[in-house]
């Protein structure tokens, strides 16, 4: 991909043929690597960052640890890299599990792997119930949450996990999410309010105005949306994302904002928010059912008409 | 720690005799990786060290195939072919008479008649998919663009219907019309 990234950057660049005016204009700053992750320092250093994972054919496979006669034996390729090793390639590692003697849940074949089989393992779990967020994680080709994510009892069919996709990976299913939280903290999520409340009690709002908030509360931040999203994956640097988007119309949603016009300025370029181009990945895979699209569109049209 | 570990294990051997014989080395919590003290700035060496090597996760080709970013890249491929041929087009017909090549209407419908039947359709295909899938799915770009049709569901029905119109129209207009 790094060609696509080559020729975005070829077309934002000033030139003498193209003068400033009709090049498009940036989030803040328009020296766009002043702001680039560290690690895309490394990108320059290795140029192949994706490295192709070696597939599971020329890896081995770990067993069932506790193999019985009646055995419903389901293959799992998981993607596995490790930083102490920081010059080898990704690679697939292939376990096989009872389904018997695992839980119904992905987390809890991730977990029973790393109890019984292979403790070098490695991904975020916490709360197991799908309010943390931790364990996002593409399962079958599709960003979820594992706790929340049946096992197929087909077991002619194997199951694939990678870590969330086009993030740099820290070790095997752990993303950095360093990025993530920082475009979370641009978005100021908190109440901003220069007035007191008029009798002097807390900042309270009619039944109406809190049912707009109803499917933007309920989001936990688990990335499965910005990662699912295209335009995300080649121009994460700029471009916020379904999830933090989603968190952005939340306070501009919020009747008892004050900076909502500042909130939707902060949005107002060609990349914070312009860059979903509706592809709506992003509501079909988040896992509480939430609609980042649909919140994306209103703060769209909250700009276009006002 | 551990040697509360160990004490609740005593108590508990005393409650219960029966229970199978535990070694208390299993019970109490061990840490086996040696872990080492780094400063603050050893410790950002380390990282702005690891994140050079990380690797990007796969995207593109482990992303399962859905009509919403399916259909989205579609969008965009008959989109490039419609306006490319007609950019095309457009120069070629500007710079006809520097060139001396024969552009006129005339020329052009003789030129397409002499075509045998099976280049026809391919052209008339070319262009008929392109042009009723772009149409079409940019009606829904539309009506997203109004806030509306935005369910899951809803986006799967309208994304493959689109499909089939197109498929329909494209189909009718390569053969009949």
């Amino acid at each position: 991909m790094a060609c696509t990234r080559t020729l975005a950057r070829l077309a934002t660049r000033r030139t003498v043929v193209r003068p400033a005016v009709f090049s498009r204009g940036f989030a803040s700053v328009t020296d766009t690597h002043a702001r680039d992750p560290l690690s895309k320092v490394g990108e320059k250093i290795v140029p192949d960052a994706e490295r192709k994972p070696i597939p599971e054919s020329k890896t081995s496979t770990v067993q069932e640890p506790d193999p019985s006669k009646d055995a419903k034996t389901k293959t799992f390729h998981i993607y596995r890299w490790n930083p102490d090793e920081p010059s080898s390639k990704p690679q697939m590692q292939t376990y096989t599990l009872d389904l018997n003697k695992t839980g119904p849940m992905m987390l809890d074949a991730l977990i029973r792997i790393k109890n019984e089989v292979d403790p070098t393992l490695t991904f975020r779990r916490s709360c197991r119930e799908g309010i943390c967020g931790s364990c996002a994680m593409n399962i079958d080709g599709v960003n979820t949450l594992a706790c929340l994510c049946r096992i197929p009892t087909d077991t002619a069919k194997e199951s694939r996990i990678y870590p969330l996709p086009h993030m740099y990976v820290v070790k095997d299913l752990v993303p950095d999410m360093t990025l993530f939280y920082k475009q979370y903290r641009s978005v100021k999520p908190y109440l901003q309010r220069s007035t007191a409340a008029p009798d002097g009690r807390e900042f309270r709002q009619s039944k109406e105005d809190r049912k707009k908030l109803d499917g933007l509360y309920e989001c936990i931040l688990c990335a499965c949306c910005s990662t699912s999203c295209p335009s995300y994956w080649w121009n994460q640097e700029e471009y916020l994302g379904p999830a933090v988007l989603l968190q952005s119309y939340r306070w501009i949603a919020d009747s008892r904002d004050e900076k909502k016009a500042e909130r939707q300025d902060a949005l107002n370029n060609s990349m914070s928010l312009y860059r979903c181009h509706t592809i709506l990945n992003c509501s079909r895979t988040c896992p509480k059912g939430l609609n980042p699209a649909l919140a994306i569109a209103e703060i769209k049209k909250s700009m276009a008409f006002t | 720690m551990a040697s509360q570990r160990i004490f609740q294990l005593g108590l508990r051997r005393v409650a219960a005799p029966s229970l199978k014989m535990q070694p208390a080395g299993r019970m109490a919590q061990r840490r086996l990786a040696a872990t080492k003290h780094a400063s603050q700035s050893e410790a950002a060496e380390i990282l702005a060290k690891q994140r050079i090597y990380r690797p990007v996760s796969p995207h593109l080709a482990i992303y399962r195939p859905q009509i919403t970013w399916y259909g989205s890249v579609l969008g965009r491929i008959t989109g490039l072919t419609l306006s490319g041929s007609l950019y095309l087009f457009g120069i070629a017909y500007l710079i006809a008479p520097y060139t001396g090549w024969h552009m006129e209407t005339q020329s052009m419908v003789a030129a397409v008649a002499a075509w045998p039947a099976a280049v026809k359709m391919g052209v008339k295909a070319f262009f008929a998919f392109p042009f009723f899938y772009h149409c079409l799915n940019g009606l829904r770009h539309l009506s997203w663009d109004m806030g509306f049709g935005f369910k899951n569901q809803q986006v799967i029905r309208s994304g493959w219907g689109v499909v089939a119109l197109s498929v329909l129209g494209g189909l009718y207009y390569t053969f009949i019309g």
